[in-house]
């Protein structure tokens, strides 16, 4: 109980950092920089509590992200919905499409997964850019997103528009959280490490994968509905395959085992985006030899590997504390 | 949706024959590159989802050995050595660094190896499409069946790939070679202590798959473009393929492969916005009915 509400006053205080930062006089190049790394960053979290935690390799989790992004600019630009409507309803959406995509997919052995996740995000990418009266095709959704006033919250203004989406992604972040410190976090935990064991004390694997399955893909399409409202449309890119290989290029240079860690790796990877596009147009070269170094040369992402040594070093010194009791107390062995 | 012309279509001999050729093509591509998909999943249990790079460098390859010899036959065999080649390195350099981490390594190996091979593709060859043209040997006036029109090339390529994928099943199940594989598929470790060198077999393996990449490259080089991002689309419906016609079955690859092939073309005319989506029906009843595939065995 005590570890949930210190989880909650550190995203209250996450929170208060982030919505300080444009008080603070920060210039809008900043403020743009963390709404994008928020977006992608709910995409790169939610598919760490498939990767990472239930040990589900998707290669398709873009598509989640393309399905809010495009299901709420399509509501919005009909006309028919407030924005917390729409909001709701391209959720309800993504569900839908995770439930039908999870039912097929879940009871597959790993790499089975990894590519009929894959494909299925194929299936949704070519749908996206076939059915061209509808979701505009390659030139995306076009006319921008009308943002009506609700609840007196007025997000056409780009500060306010930076205040909202930082609440949802903090609340979105202690959702996941509470998920992965509750006892269903645990299950999952324990499907990953060992599923046959899960399955003999009685868990349903099958269920508890596609619950977690959905959850994960509607947290992807809440990152979705921040870029559409950020970028003000809805682009077939969202849901490509590259989009889904950069989420778990996040969660390498970020670290799996830590909780924040995807975020670090998103924010790592704008930025060395970024630079390399400053000196060179071959950025994907440039990607793909850091991917090389890291999977070859660490075979785990960064913070993993600065995690691991503070434990090792808590442990030591732990020991050393008790080795020195024990002298004290002339207990020697 | 519009059935009546694909029943129209199916009325006219001439209209059949296009179809039933066209349909060949895109199937024995999918074949050469599902087969090579399925032997390495089948013997080193890893997928490599870099296969359509392979495909892509094989097509790009037999593109400047044509420009460079004017014989699209060099061209061909030399691109399909030289991709075999490639994927010994890949093997030994990358891919068997992460055999036995888990998937997500392998995963990430063959995304950095995608986006290095599209982007040096870009700077060697430039980023717009390229094409080779129909080969100098091949221009030669069409053959006519049935009042349909078949473009010789189309021949030699269908004959082509079957002549590659029966060899390559008889490699695999009547010579010593294949045997040593396909024990090696079932127990590694076991056979590596009765004195075979499996590392040996797996590069050798590695190399089979990707030579049938780039084979299937330099066959698609006159009849497609060649673009940077040309391999992966084409490595979805492989993956389809082999989930089709069932993990490590060659047999299993040719059957889905025709299977999609047909549905490709005869699709385009019946329903045209519906062929991707009925690719995913077929697999998805193959995975709910049968999840080991047509011709595949159950898994371990």
């Amino acid at each position: 109980m005590t570890r949930r509400w210190r989880d909650l006053g550190l995203a209250g205080l996450g929170l208060i950092v982030l919505l300080l930062v444009p008080m603070l006089g920060a210039p809008p190049a900043i403020r743009d920089f963390i709404m994008f790394a928020m977006a992608y960053g709910l995409l790169a979290m939610s598919l760490n509590l498939l990767i990472g935690y239930t040990g589900l390799v998707s290669f398709g989790h873009a598509m989640f992200f393309a399905s809010g992004a495009y299901a709420f600019g399509l509501a919005m630009q009909s006309g028919k919905f407030s924005i917390p409507a729409a909001f709701a309803l391209a959720i309800a959406f993504t569900a839908v499409l995770a439930l039908v995509i999870g039912a097929i997919c879940v009871r597959l052995n790993e790499i089975y997964f990894a590519f009929l996740t894959l494909a299925f995000q194929m299936l949704i990418y070519n749908v996206i850019l076939g059915w061209v009266s509808f979701t505009g095709g390659d030139q995306g959704l076009m006319g921008g997103i009308p943002r009506p006033k609700f609840l007196g919250i007025d997000l056409a203004d780009r500060t306010q528009l930076y205040v909202f989406c930082s609440v949802l992604f903090v609340v979105c972040i202690a959702i996941m959280r509470q998920i992965v410190t509750s006892p269903f976090g645990y299950t999952l935990r324990l499907i990953r490490d060992n599923q046959e064991r899960a399955a003999f004390l009685g868990i349903d694997v099958a269920r508890a994968k596609l619950v977690c399955f959905v959850i994960s893909a509607c947290m992807a399409s809440v990152g979705g509905i921040l870029l559409a409202l950020f970028v003000s449309g809805a682009y077939p890119n969202f849901g490509f395959w590259t989009t889904s290989g950069e989420a778990i290029f996040m969660i390498l240079l970020g670290g799996s085992t830590v909780f924040l860690g995807p975020i670090v790796g998103t924010v790592i990877l704008r930025i060395l985006t970024d630079v390399t596009i400053a000196y060179t147009s071959h950025t994907e070269l440039v990607l793909g030899i850091v991917i090389l170094i890291l999977v070859l040369g660490l075979r785990k992402g960064p913070l993993d590997v600065i995690a691991e040594r503070l434990e090792n070093r808590r442990q030591a010194k732990a020991q050393k504390v008790r080795d020195a009791a024990d002298d004290a107390s002339g207990k020697k062995p | 949706m519009d059935l009546e012309a694909l029943m129209r279509c199916l009325g006219t001999g001439s209209c059949v024959v296009t179809q039933l050729t066209s349909g060949m093509i895109i199937g024995m591509l999918l074949f050469l590159i599902a087969s090579g998909v399925t032997l390495i999943f089948g013997v080193l249990n890893v997928t490599n989802f870099a296969h359509g790079s392979l495909y892509m460098a094989g097509a790009y390859i037999a593109l400047t050995l044509y420009q460079a010899s004017g014989n699209y036959f060099i061209a061909a065999v030399g691109a399909a050595v030289a991709v075999g080649l490639l994927g010994v390195a890949f093997e030994r350099l990358l891919m068997s660094k992460v055999y036995g981490s888990n998937v997500l390594m392998q995963l990430l190996v063959c995304y950095a190896v995608i986006l290095i091979s599209d982007d040096l593709v870009k700077i060697i060859w430039g980023p717009s499409g390229l094409s080779m043209g129909m080969p100098a040997e091949f221009r030669l006036p069409p053959l006519r069946f049935m009042g349909g029109v078949i473009p010789p090339f189309y021949l030699f390529m269908i004959a082509a790939a079957m002549v590659i994928g029966l060899a390559l099943w008889l490699v695999i199940e009547r010579t010593r070679f294949g045997k040593i594989v396909r024990a090696a598929a079932v127990n590694g470790p076991m056979v590596s202590a009765l004195g075979i060198r499996v590392n040996l077999y797996y590069a050798a393996v590695f190399g089979i798959g990707s030579a049938l990449a780039g084979a299937a490259g330099a066959l698609a080089a006159p009849v497609r473009s060649l673009t940077p991002g040309m391999g992966f689309s084409i490595l979805i419906e492989s993956f389809i393929v082999t989930v089709i016609g069932g993990m490590g079955s060659i047999v299993g690859a040719f059957v889905a492969a025709l299977l999609i092939g047909f549905t490709r073309s005869f699709g385009s005319i019946g329903f045209p916005l519906f062929v991707d989506g009925m690719m995913f029906l077929f697999m998805a009843l193959v995975l709910i009915f049968k999840p080991s595939g047509l011709f595949g065995r159950p898994h371990r």
